[in-house]
């Protein structure tokens, strides 16, 4: 007799040569929040995906209110009572939200309830999903799994994304899913939200379950612990100094630019305008430092990123870099100019199918005067030397598509080092990456500015500007509203900031 | 719960629709340019040579609109088309009812088997149809090796002529047929899925929609609009070709001068349709005109280029703010 | 270890295990298209004892060549993701401007004036596709019946000044040395070196699988991908041509359709020749010998005397066995 809603017990999945899930187990008791945590790889999406049906297991048991559980599909998931939401929204983008209702079998009335619940107030059932923000959407998501009252809730990253407001009310509703004997399964990269409303915690690594813990005061040590396993040597607190993991390696001669100097900003933005998101950006970004960006959702950061890596266009405004104007029409401009970006979505910036080579490589076929016979041994000479300093792990094989997360984001970079830095726009280059490997990436950004690179960092994550910047940048309303040196850029005072909130205001 | 729409619905829909009341309103132009050049042509004459493209351009429609492709449509045509003219041959007329519906089965199972394939071997849509479109071909050529056959005489008739004096037979049958086949099952579950499933094949898996059911209907549902060209090539000709001019083609033509976007998800069977009557209708109106019948290929290829060319120009134009 | 039946091609077959197999065929996809093909040979000499001789050969690949060359031209397209419906009509334009242009002008004005028109076609799809975004499918797709109809048309024109094959053309394409060589390979190894040296040693061939696998990503790498796509549709123009020229050597013959049945084959062969038809993977030596085995099923069904009907239905069964094994190597999941 077990008082278990939902066990998982000997879980294995293995694609081609990579074990995804090696013995993995989950034990959710009823009317309890559940965090899922681990390392990028460790094998967290996998396991969610076979709970929902979305995949199936090369092995293992899954019991649901103790009674064997065999779920096929999606569909079936439902129908017994387990919804996921995934990071990406479900709903179809030319469907209009009411279709989408109706596809799904989602009751309307407990939908609206539940949409009105999370703070989205003005919902047209009519509009198409692909005309509404990526926040909403996923709050729609959230509310049709809700509208079902499911047993077993599994979120995926639901408050990557979103703006702090809705990640409040998010959270506050999935708590109070605890009454009625119903449960939740929160992944979170977040640890700190991870200690604030779930209960337990099972940490995976590797594809398996290594620990399985109550949440406690200081409970985030011990799960980081868990997630890095034994190379978790000299780690302090999140927030701390910590030891880099990744080989200080001689940089390459591209970047070894003398020290920092003060008479002409590497890049100077002035004045930038784009559509409505945009209003008015000022700031300078000199060699040698690492400039954050921090704002909420939307605040204009995805324009200004845009336009800085030559993907889109301003309507006024002006661009210098190195004192010269600048005029950029292609990423190719900016690219030849010095900017180089690194995307948030690892999807938008690799390619896939091809190597590890192909994929760093990329960027110096690119222009047309390289569309001629390449020169095989000093690209490769170029490729192993990034490959080294980022220490990415290329045993997966030839197509980048089987490297882990992390190793990917690397790669991700690495194609930018291997030219040699001198700008680098990085947006949210940590979202969705496991701890380890974003203070890996972090120190790495640390080492390219002391090696003269301008670095122009945007996190969504407010307490990680101390960690890598020298100062900050705050974004609110398409403008500059504040802009802190990275000693006073606490949380505090950055989120403050974010809001609008002037500097002196009370609390 | 009815409200009175506001402006930004409206626009919506209008920006959704708008392509389709284009093509519309281009036929009406088009059907009002012939009648001035030729006011003894008859709509039925239009009706009955545009009848096959449309079944076929109906087809293609369901299959690209939920993600696929389907490049067995003019042989699968020809198939049905000389299944029918052999077994309605010396048959009687009450017969010729059951060939009809038989006929109409043998489309659907036809495109069940590429949608199962597609689905089973899990090749790319376009190969699978590529391949089977040999198969059919030959299977046609199996059936009936070279024209001949023959079609029940209220067969024929059911396409011939106007209706009351006022509207082609032939269109009457088009709009009955799509109007039973498609119309209700536009907005069902099914209607839907098919939309989800060439939107966002991933998200529509995770909605817990069928995948793989939805995309072998999708395949069917094409069957039985080929199966309805067939016997309208069948009832048009009198005979049946196991050869068949390049419908497959020409339909993909038609649903993209109908608005149907070949990434899948958005689109609609009516643009389509139009689309066919209009190509029929210009091929018509080059005749009138005296231009010699050869460049009328050229012409049909060119406007198809300019159209997607100039809509493609007015994409990026709007992609670029 | 398991080990996997019939492997006595390395020496360290039985150690190697099945998840190993299946790597190397996928990363080697040539190998298995290569035994399919002797398969088929062998077939063929089983059905006509004597048949596999040196002027057999030399036959095949005489009209394997225009196939193989238009099979280029759909390879480097279908790499980036793309498809080109036109290439039999262009290779038809050529053949047919080079024997009616050849008597006025002399044979080689006549073969430039008809690589010239082709490559002319190509480029305007490499406009509607490369820099207004045209769907390929369809952009090409018109252009091959804006082409088709120009032939009706232009055919009327020139009907009265006659039409020939130029000579050279019918030697180099159609013509053997020593009786056994088939002259076509002068023509086709360097073009097919050329081509499968260009796809993993230049930039260029880099960019073609870029595109192919992810558009955004080659762009914000700085890749001009409207630049890639318009060359991309050019060179599948020129290459067309030659296809034709080659296809009119081989049958002594220009007509307007020459090359129209190949159109549905050249894509065929890409398919079977292991390149993803979304892009991103693939080669050309795939696509090569993918031409070869259509070329001798072809011969197989014509000396089985196979009637029409039988001869499309194995065409189309082959195509699709071949893809979904394939298919099923590929896939991991």
């Amino acid at each position: 007799m077990t008082d278990l809603l939902l066990e998982a017990t000997g879980v294995v999945k293995t694609y081609g040569a990579v074990n995804a899930l090696r013995e993995a187990s989950l034990a959710v008791r009823p009317g309890e929040i559940h965090a899922l945590l681990g390392a990028n790889g460790a094998g967290k999406s996998t396991l969610v995906k076979i709970l929902t049906g979305a995949v199936r297991p090369d092995a293992g048991t899954i019991t649901l209110r103790g009674q064997p559980c065999q779920v096929r599909s999606p569909a079936e998931a439902r129908a017994s009572g387990m919804v996921s939401v995934y990071q990406e929204p479900a709903l179809i983008p030319d469907l209009a939200v009411r279709d989408n209702l109706r596809l799904t079998g989602t009751p309307i009335e407990p939908f609206r309830a539940w949409v009105a619940e999370l703070g989205i107030t003005t919902l047209d059932l009519r509009a198409l999903a692909r005309d509404l923000p990526l926040p909403t959407l996923r709050i729609l998501d959230l509310a049709r799994a809700l509208a079902i009252a499911p047993d077993v809730l599994l979120l995926d990253e639901i408050t990557a994304a979103l703006p702090a407001d809705l990640s409040e009310r998010v959270m506050d509703v999935v708590g109070r899913q605890r009454e009625g004997g119903r449960s939740v399964i929160f992944i979170s990269h977040r640890l700190i939200e991870v200690a604030a409303l779930c209960d337990r915690a099972t940490v995976l690594r590797d594809g398996q379950t290594v620990g399985v813990l109550d949440i406690t005061e200081g409970s985030e040590n011990e799960i980081v612990r868990l997630m890095l396993g034994p190379a978790a040597n000299g780690l302090a607190a999140p927030g701390g100094p910590r030891e880099p993991a990744v080989a200080s390696a001689a940089l390459p001669a591209a970047t070894a630019v003398p020290a920092p100097d003060a008479s002409t900003p590497r890049l100077e933005v002035r004045g930038l305008r784009a559509g409505r998101k945009l209003q008015d950006v000022t700031f300078d970004l000199r060699a040698g430092e690492v400039l954050g960006v921090a704002g909420l959702e939307g605040q204009g950061q995805d324009e200004l990123f845009a336009i800085l890596s030559g993907d889109d266009r301003p309507d006024e405004g002006e661009l210098r870099v190195d004192g010269v104007p600048m005029r950029f029409r292609h990423p190719a401009d900016a690219i030849a100019a010095g900017l180089v970006l690194i995307p948030a979505d690892r999807m938008q910036a690799l390619l896939l199918q091809r190597s590890v080579r192909e994929n760093i490589a990329l960027p110096a076929v690119a222009p047309v005067r390289r569309w001629g016979p390449i020169a095989m041994r000093g690209e490769g000479r170029r490729v192993q030397g990034a490959i080294q300093q980022l220490q990415i792990d290329t045993r997966a094989g030839a197509e980048v598509r089987r490297l882990s997360g992390g190793n990917q984001q690397k790669v991700t970079i690495a194609r930018w080092i291997a030219g040699g830095v001198r700008t680098l726009l990085c947006f949210d280059p940590t979202r969705g990456i496991d701890v380890g490997t974003k203070r890996e990436i972090y120190h790495l950004l640390r080492e390219l500015a002391s090696g003269g690179a301008a670095i122009l960092l945007y996190t969504s994550e407010l307490e990680e500007i101390q960690l890598a910047c020298d100062r900050a940048v705050v974004i609110y309303g398409g403008r500059v509203v504040d802009e802190i040196p990275a000693a006073e850029a606490n949380e505090a005072r950055l989120l403050r900031a974010a809001h609008g909130l002037r500097r002196g205001a009370i609390a | 719960m009815m409200r009175r729409p506001d402006t930004a619905e409206v626009l919506g829909a209008v920006r959704r629709g708008g392509w389709t009341l284009g093509i519309y309103l281009v036929l009406l132009g088009l059907v009002i340019y012939t009648w001035i050049l030729n006011s003894r042509y008859g709509l039925d004459t239009l009706a009955m040579a545009a009848l096959p493209l449309a079944f076929a351009a109906a087809g293609q429609a369901v299959v690209v609109i939920s993600g696929g492709i389907d490049l067995s449509v003019g042989a699968m045509m020809a198939l049905t088309s000389v299944t029918a003219a052999v077994l309605m041959k010396n048959a009687g007329e009450e017969v010729a009812v059951v060939v009809v519906a038989l006929v109409l089965l043998l489309g659907i199972a036809v495109g069940a088997v590429n949608g199962t394939l597609a689905v089973i071997t899990r090749v790319p849509d376009i190969v699978v149809t590529l391949a089977m479109s040999y198969v059919w071909a030959g299977t046609a050529l199996l059936v009936l090796d070279r024209p001949g056959g023959g079609a029940a005489e209220w067969v024929q008739d059911v396409v011939k002529g106007d209706l009351l004096d006022l509207v082609p037979r032939a269109t009457v049958i088009l709009a009955l047929v799509v109007g039973i086949a498609w119309v209700p099952l536009r907005r069902s579950r099914l209607g839907l899925s098919l939309y989800a499933l060439g939107s966002h094949p991933l998200a529509a898996f995770r909605s817990g929609v069928p995948v793989q059911r939805t995309k072998v209907a999708s395949y069917a549902i094409c069957g039985f609009f080929a199966a309805a060209g067939g016997l309208a090539l069948t009832a048009t000709t009198g005979i049946g070709t196991p050869t068949t001019g390049d419908y497959t083609l020409k339909a993909v033509a038609a649903i993209v001068l109908g608005g149907v976007s070949l990434a899948g998800g958005r689109g609609g069977i009516l643009g389509p349709i139009a689309a066919a009557y209009v190509l029929a209708i210009i091929r018509a109106d080059l005749v009138f005109m005296g231009v010699d019948p050869n460049y009328s290929t050229m012409i049909q290829g060119g406007i198809m280029v300019l159209v997607v060319m100039v809509a493609g120009y007015l994409e990026l134009r709007r992609r670029r703010r | 270890m398991s080990t996997t039946p019939g492997s006595t091609m390395s020496t360290r077959s039985s150690l190697l295990s099945a998840a190993a197999w299946r790597r190397r065929l996928r990363d080697e996809p040539v190998i298995p298209l290569v035994m399919l093909l002797a398969a088929l040979i062998l077939l063929l000499q089983v059905v006509q004892p004597g048949i596999v001789k040196a002027e057999w050969v030399s036959t095949t690949i005489k009209f394997a060549t225009p196939l193989a060359i238009l099979a280029a031209c759909q390879t480097l397209v279908m790499l980036t993701g793309g498809i080109d419906l036109s290439v039999a009509s262009m290779a038809s334009l050529a053949g047919y401007v080079a024997a009616s242009q050849s008597p006025s002008f002399g044979d080689p004005a006549g073969i430039a004036m008809a690589l010239g028109a082709a490559t002319f076609v190509g480029l305007i799809n490499g406009v509607g596709i490369g820099l207004l975004r045209v769907q390929p499918l369809i952009m090409t797709l018109g252009m091959g019946l804006v082409v088709a109809g120009f032939l009706t048309v232009y055919q009327v024109l020139v009907v009265s000044s006659g039409a020939a094959v130029p000579e050279v053309i019918g030697v180099v394409f159609g013509g053997t040395t020593f009786g056994v060589i088939p002259n076509s390979l002068f023509v086709f190894l360097p073009l097919a070196t050329l081509i499968l040296y260009g796809l993993r040693r230049f930039g260029y061939g880099r960019l073609l699988y870029a595109v192919g696998d992810n558009q955004t990503a080659a762009r914000l790498a700085g890749v001009r991908i409207g630049a890639v796509l318009l060359v991309v549709y050019v060179i599948s123009g020129l290459l067309a041509g030659i296809a034709g020229l080659a296809l009119s050597g081989v049958s002594r013959a220009a007509t307007i359709a020459l090359a129209d049945p190949y159109l549905l084959p050249s894509v065929a062969a890409v398919v079977i020749g292991g390149t993803s038809i979304f892009g991103g993977r693939g080669g050309y030596l795939g696509s090569i010998v993918g031409a070869l085995i259509l070329t001798v099923l072809v011969s197989l069904m014509t000396v089985l005397q196979a009637p029409q009907e039988v001869r499309q239905i194995v065409y189309g069964t082959i195509i699709l066995v071949v893809a979904a094994a394939y298919t099923r190597v590929t896939s991991e999941s």
